[in-house]
């Protein structure tokens, strides 16, 4: 009881205090600190479930649209349950159990070593080193069939690292789509990479020529291989179109997903 | 009071309004104008924050130590802008995408700080409050236009509707693409801040300088 009175003492008489003495000055910066970083860190945890869920989410429609089963009808998770993850060792293009599917992500959004290696060469603009495994995803037809590989891909574009997926047919070598997820080019010109005419541009494509060498490209003109592997640039917007072209390359050849891709051409992947 | 409450949200309206008059809060305006969607959601966090952060400021300013008292005020504003972030990030994810980090840059907006030092330093917080909401939708309705005209005629569509069928997707409209672009934001803001002023000659400002007559030799 006592002790109460003079506490309340205590804030009355602090309450009181001209505002410009430096007790009351440090008193005041301490509490509202304290107050405040409480409040802001209340609310990043109570509301980090919800954070990652919408997260999982945009990356989870992404993967089905890029794959072409997209239904808004649908719930997502449920749609999502027909794609099938594997961690994928790019040296050797096979898949590995060295890391749970499930904890993956979260480690490429880490950038943790331990799936991180350095690259000399570094056209896609990934900063010097890339992922040596990635989380690919197969979509299997209604026999069990392989029907379709989703893989990510990203790289620099004008202004910002596009971030995407890329759908090809089980053969390894048509293009089913293309779309990215993450970007920040230029609205009206590089941001067209968004625009669904532009996407569809993409299906039917072929990666490799007849000679097994990687021909696409995304350019003004095509290329003498044909159009089979040409996609028009976006017009306004050379170097976006240039990253793309450079970062579907990097990705599509050896350094990225080449190894694989050959072994599904060779139908080894099922 | 000298205010009514009502005369305190409507006058930052057009009246008193932060962007024409005081040319406050330019920065997000350009960069949040290129669609309806975008920024209407960026004036709706930009009016609770500066509601809130006057209110609180208003009620902790008597307490308030006047050599940190800008300090105190960043606090009070970053922190609320912060949760409109973490909010926006787990209920509106899309819009959060879109908006990204300038719902994190209302912390520098200087309608949110200047209300906070011209108004709730002085007064109670209901008034506070209802002064931050005011300038918060005077603030918005400017946004609401800009983007308007801007996605009307930088994407031929309103609020993610098309009107226009563009070149690109097989219509007629050629867009313009300046339109989409931060810059074009002030020839907008600049063009309406013309017809306010002369709707309102009062808002003009009063020359710094005075013209001289030189006599011609």
């Amino acid at each position: 009881m006592s002790e109460a009175n003079e506490n309340k003492g205590l804030i009355r008489r602090f309450l009181d205090a001209p505002p410009d003495s430096v007790g009351k000055t440090v008193v005041v910066a301490v509490a509202l600190c304290l107050v405040a970083s409480m409040v802001v860190s209340a609310a990043a945890v109570a509301l980090r479930p919800i954070q990652d869920e919408n997260k999982l989410r945009d990356k989870r429609i992404n993967i089905l649209q890029v794959a072409g089963v997209y239904d808004d009808t649908v719930p997502v998770n449920e749609a999502f349950e027909a794609f099938e993850p594997h961690v994928l060792d790019l040296s050797t293009g096979e898949f590995t159990d060295a890391f749970e599917t499930s904890e993956f992500d979260a480690l490429a959004d880490a950038k943790d070593p331990s799936i991180m290696r350095p690259i000399d060469e570094d056209p896609a603009g990934l900063g010097g080193q890339m992922q040596a495994y990635r989380l690919v995803y197969l979509l299997r037809d209604d026999s069990g069939a392989l029907d379709k590989v989703v893989m990510p891909i990203e790289g620099y574009g004008l202004w910002s690292t596009l971030y995407g997926f890329i759908a090809l047919e089980e053969n390894g070598n048509d293009i089913y789509g293309l779309q990215f997820y993450q970007h920040g080019e230029t609205p009206g010109l590089g941001a067209e990479v968004d625009n669904p005419r532009w996407k569809a541009l993409w299906n039917g494509k072929k990666l490799f020529d007849e000679d097994g060498d990687l021909a696409i490209t995304v350019a003004k003109t095509p290329p003498p291989e044909g159009t089979d592997y040409y996609v028009d640039a976006l017009a306004g917007a050379t170097l976006t179109s240039r990253g793309v072209d450079n970062l579907v390359r990097f990705w599509m050849g050896q350094a990225g997903y080449g190894s694989f891709l050959e072994h599904l051409q060779a139908g080894e992947v099922n | 009071m000298a205010q009514t409450y009502r005369s305190q949200l409507i006058d930052p309206l057009v009246d008193n309004n932060p962007i024409t008059l005081q040319v406050l809060g330019i920065c997000s305006a350009l960069a949040v104008t290129s669609s309806m969607q975008v920024a209407f959601v960026m004036s709706l966090a930009v009016t609770l924050v500066t509601g809130f952060s006057s209110m609180f400021i208003s009620m902790l300013r008597n307490q308030i130590p006047s050599s940190i008292r800008i300090i105190v005020q960043m606090v009070v504003i970053a922190s609320l802008v912060i949760l409109v972030d973490q909010v926006l990030k787990a209920y509106a994810y899309e819009i959060s995408k879109t908006l990204s980090v300038f719902v994190g840059l209302i912390i520098t907006n200087c309608i949110v700080m200047g209300r906070a030092e011209a108004f709730a330093m002085k007064n109670p917080p209901i008034a506070s409050f209802i002064d931050g909401v005011g300038n918060g939708l005077g603030y918005g309705l400017l946004l609401m236009v800009v983007s308007v005209i801007r996605e009307l005629f930088g994407s031929g569509s309103l609020w993610g509707v098309t009107i226009l069928e563009t070149v690109n997707n097989g219509g007629w409209y050629v867009p313009n693409g300046l339109l989409l672009l931060p810059p074009s934001a002030f020839f907008v803001i600049g063009l309406i801040i013309w017809a306010v002023r002369t709707w309102k000659p009062e808002q003009v400002e009063e020359r710094e300088y005075k013209i001289q007559t030189v006599e011609g030799h």
